[in-house]
């Protein structure tokens, strides 16, 4: 038998490059499509709010304090306060006790707990909102009624933030279950954050004679700030859009809250109510519109967030 | 072969050295025990990995003492414990004693926290606080405690930068972030920073190793200035860098089971020329390590 | 005599060992403070154990044979959740199937083909697409597929949800691709194999394992979503099965609706559905985080 009698496969192979050269088109294409959603995302909302923004303007709509279906008038105005202030509660609320959880994990729990306790609070991020939101109405809303609310209302009453009468639902309800659901964002960054800070930083701190609580305040955290900051901006956007738990536990009133108690709307919650009985069109472009500017302000915290957090450590962990 | 060095006093009479502004630095007489580190069987254990065994070791005030041997043989573990850094590793234990002018720093009395004002130490790698200005990283061992007035954190600034020989290159820019130094500033600000708390005992892990030539030469002439104050131990990996700036060398090398042990100790112009041990004399003359 | 190391600098008295002693108030605040920290901790498993807690009580408490395979009364209150577990399990499915394959392609442009500063653009686009609020996602898909044809369909449904997924699956496969050594592609590279099918038989089926924790997780989201699904999906009294042109129910739907009902009939088998949703949810995620509990590489 004799060796080199095949023949040789033809070099040239046109029609496998083809084939390579379709796969890289189309795995191109695929991941453009990506950033080719988003764009549609913004234009298809922009598109079909238009109408709004055309009867009112665009000041006009941001400004405006009624929204009358019956004679036809539109303002985004008590929607967006509601939004700002239940997230911003909902931030006041986590914030510090996501910070001091992340310190815990981070710095001072011992190895064997660290992990599964880091675990456990994952897991509190991945239950369905509409499920928290459950237990918000039958659960939380109750309990806040007779306990908190009762004893702020109680004591605090002259107050006008802290006027009653309080019904466990409303502005307070939502930012404390808005909180419960940032907590492991902000806690899973700021944990990562606080755990990049490089060891020569603790140790310069530790070898000047510093206890360990200031070691974490003086060296750790103005090295992890604007990583933090980050991951605080990043609950905070994820507050904005949080559509079912709220929606289940604000009271759904179109109106601007004067009190901490008051039952309000958010711009989620206005949308999941009302979208699907609009019967107007100028009603559900409006109701698009509102849509438009949430997008617009969850998506500037986005990328500001994660720019803050990719400076301590380089990138952004990727289960947010 | 031996290595041939200059002459090295030892234990000179040391000066009163004033801060600025009058504030006066640690006086020491002559002969006073101030300082004194006397180590007695210490063995240090990272879990059941035994890193150092059976230490015995005198470390005199008023001088530069240089700790040599090859990479891995425990120098770096020796000095952490002596100011107790060593313990923050999780599972890691010391045995044996190590005393400050008599007392023992593992006594169950003692505050490892405010340990470490009375033994500072500087690393390799220069570690200001990146978001602190020159100012604020000269007096952050300072400000750990009770509130100071103004002018005499100033004091303190000038005078720990007069000793760590900065002064004159960044008393214009004190408010300036530290990171906007050279290494070998940012280096001489972590020493001025370390000497800002008054300590004793100042520990040195290869403080140079990570710098250029110029600026290597400058922290040693710094070294010689500063040994009249405090007691200086040094770890470097540099025989050269130990045989010009120290007064005692103490040499150490691992065992089988590499865990570090004392070989021998000595004056460094003897150790250099005539050692005692045949360890030692190979590791001086390169023949192995 | 007992010296503080907070005496002035000018002081000829130095401190010895034994007496040496921290400032009373650093080692209260140091104690005080680390022990705050452990406080926090125990806040956040608080609601995290009574959700999970009052969900499963009066979820097992409804879960009964008529809540897993009636759909809900025609006139008055009753049935049960069979409508919304099907739909759940078609337009999750559904999704899944669109989901994927785009996530894992997109992806192996991103780890294969794209040079650093695309690849980082589109890693960037993904996560902010991830942000997009999905109460938007749901507007979105309402826009292109429901208005068009002026009917509310499952079809509509499932795509909303296959957004949401889509970054998931092609973030997570990226981040598993990366780990695959570069000397398995060249390898199968100098035998000639061309460039597409080493990618597809070789570079992803080693990390299939990966790829397929990360396309659970998007599935566990997607099957919790309900925000999407009210302008697209709407929901549904009916048992659909199979017809995408028409609404279809879901078990968020189905929690939501009923959630709100003023009959305790309803509310109950609101607390079943949860249980169910909320034992999937769980289920899934713990299997997969914890796997790779500890081990994060990022």
């Amino acid at each position: 038998m004799t060796i080199g009698t095949r023949a040789r496969p033809s070099l040239t192979r046109r029609g496998s490059r083809l084939a390579d050269r379709g796969f890289v088109v189309l795995t191109a294409g695929l991941a453009a499509g990506i950033v080719g959603l988003l764009v549609a995302i913004a234009v298809m909302l922009t598109l079909t709010s238009r109408e709004t923004w055309q009867t009112f303007g665009v000041l006009g709509f941001l400004t405006g304090t009624t929204w009358d279906v019956v004679n036809g008038v539109y303002g985004a105005l008590p929607f967006i306060v509601g939004t700002i202030e239940t997230s911003l509660l909902a931030l006041v609320i986590a914030a510090p006790i996501a910070i001091l959880t992340a310190i815990y994990l981070a710095e001072l729990a011992p190895g064997r707990l660290a992990v599964p306790l880091t675990f456990t609070i994952e897991i509190l991020a991945a239950i369905p909102s509409v499920v928290i939101g459950l237990w918000g109405i039958f659960v939380l809303s109750p309990f806040l009624r007779s306990t908190v609310e009762a004893f702020l209302v109680q004591t605090f009453g002259f107050i006008p933030l802290f006027s009653g009468p309080a019904y466990g639902i409303g502005l307070f309800a939502a930012g404390v279950i808005l909180a419960i659901m940032i907590l492991p964002t902000i806690i899973t960054i700021s944990r990562e954050v606080i755990i990049a800070v490089p060891n020569a930083q603790r140790e310069g701190m530790l070898a000047l004679g510093a206890t360990r609580w200031e070691v974490i305040t003086r060296a750790v955290l103005p090295y992890a700030r604007s990583g933090i900051m980050g991951a605080i901006i990043l609950g905070l956007g994820r507050a904005l859009g949080e559509t079912m738990a709220v929606t289940m536990v604000i009271g759904n009133k179109d109106a601007i809250p004067d009190s901490l108690f008051s039952q309000t709307q958010t711009i989620a919650s206005k949308i999941a109510t009302t979208f699907n009985e609009a019967s107007v069109g100028i009603q559900t472009s409006s109701l698009i519109a509102l849509g438009l500017v949430l997008l617009g302000i969850t998506l500037t915290l986005n990328v500001i967030a994660r720019l803050l957090v990719r400076r301590v450590t380089g990138g952004v962990p990727r289960r947010v | 072969m031996a290595v041939e060095v200059g002459p090295r006093d030892s234990g000179s009479s040391p000066s009163e050295t004033p801060l600025a502004d009058g504030a006066a630095g640690s006086p020491v007489s002559e002969g006073s025990a101030t300082g004194r580190l006397s180590i007695e069987h210490m063995s240090a254990y990272y879990g059941a990995f035994c890193a150092i065994r059976d230490l015995n070791l005198e470390i005199v005030p008023q001088a530069v003492t240089a700790i040599i041997g090859p990479s891995g043989c425990g120098k770096s573990t020796f000095i952490r414990t002596i100011n107790r850094m060593h313990e923050l590793v999780p599972n890691a234990r010391v045995e044996g004693s190590v005393r400050l002018d008599g007392e023992d720093v593992y006594g169950p009395e003692v505050d490892p926290v405010s340990l470490r004002r009375v033994i500072g130490m500087v690393f390799q790698r220069p570690n200001p606080f990146p978001t602190m200005s020159i100012y604020d990283n000269v007096v952050a061992g300072i400000r750990l405690g009770a509130r100071r007035p103004r002018a005499e954190l100033d004091a303190i600034v000038e005078g720990s930068l007069r000793r760590a020989a900065l002064w004159e290159e960044v008393k214009d820019k004190l408010r300036q972030n530290a990171t906007a130094l050279s290494g070998g500033q940012q280096q001489r600000l972590c020493i001025a920073r370390a000497l800002a708390v008054e300590p004793e005992v100042l520990l040195m892990d290869e403080p140079a190793s990570a710098l250029d030539p110029i600026a290597t030469l400058r922290i040693e002439e710094l070294l010689g200035e500063l040994r009249r104050l405090y007691t200086i131990v040094i770890v470097t990996h540099n025989m050269q860098q130990a045989a010009r700036i120290s007064d005692v060398t103490a040499f150490f090398t691992m065992d089988e089971g590499r865990a570090g042990y004392l070989v021998e100790v000595g004056p460094t112009r003897q150790m250099f020329t005539s050692p005692t041990e045949q360890l030692t004399e190979d590791y001086i003359t390169g023949r192995f390590g | 005599m007992a010296v503080t190391l907070d005496q002035p600098l000018a002081s000829s008295a130095l401190p010895r060992l034994l007496t040496l002693r921290t400032d009373r108030r650093r080692t209260l605040l140091d104690r005080f403070m680390r022990g705050l920290t452990v406080a926090a901790m125990v806040v956040c498993i608080i609601p995290l154990v009574a959700v999970i807690a009052y969900v499963t009580i009066n979820g097992l408490a409804a879960i009964n044979l008529d809540l897993l395979t009636k759909p809900p009364k025609a006139l008055g209150v009753g049935g049960g959740a069979a409508a919304a577990i099907l739909g759940s399990l078609q337009m999750v499915s559904l999704a899944t199937v669109m989901a994927v394959p785009a996530g894992i392609l997109s992806s192996v442009y991103v780890s294969e083909f794209a040079g650093t500063r695309k690849a980082a653009g589109i890693r960037f686009a993904a996560d902010v697409l991830a942000g997009v609020p999905s109460i938007l996602v749901g507007i979105f898909t309402f826009t292109i597929l429901v208005l068009p044809f002026q009917q509310y369909n499952a079809f509509a449904g499932s795509v909303a949800l296959a957004i949401i997924m889509w970054p998931i699956v092609l973030r997570t496969t990226e981040e598993i691709l990366a780990l695959v050594p570069g000397t398995l592609r060249e390898a199968s590279l100098a035998l000639g194999v061309q460039r597409w099918r080493t990618v597809l038989s070789i570079v992803v089926r080693t990390g299939f394992t990966g790829i397929l924790t990360g396309v659970m997780l998007a599935v566990a989201r997607a099957a919790g979503e309900t925000a999407p699904l009210l302008f697209t999906a709407l929901g549904s009294r009916l048992i659909n099965v199979g017809d995408w042109q028409r609404p279809m129910d879901a078990l968020p739907l189905f929690i939501y609706q009923n959630a709100r009902q003023p009959y305790p009939v309803l509310n109950a088998q609101a607390w079943g559905a949860a249980f169910l949703l909320m034992l999937f949810v769980l289920v899934v995620n713990i299997a997969v985080r914890g796997r790779s509990m500890g081990r994060r590489t990022y």
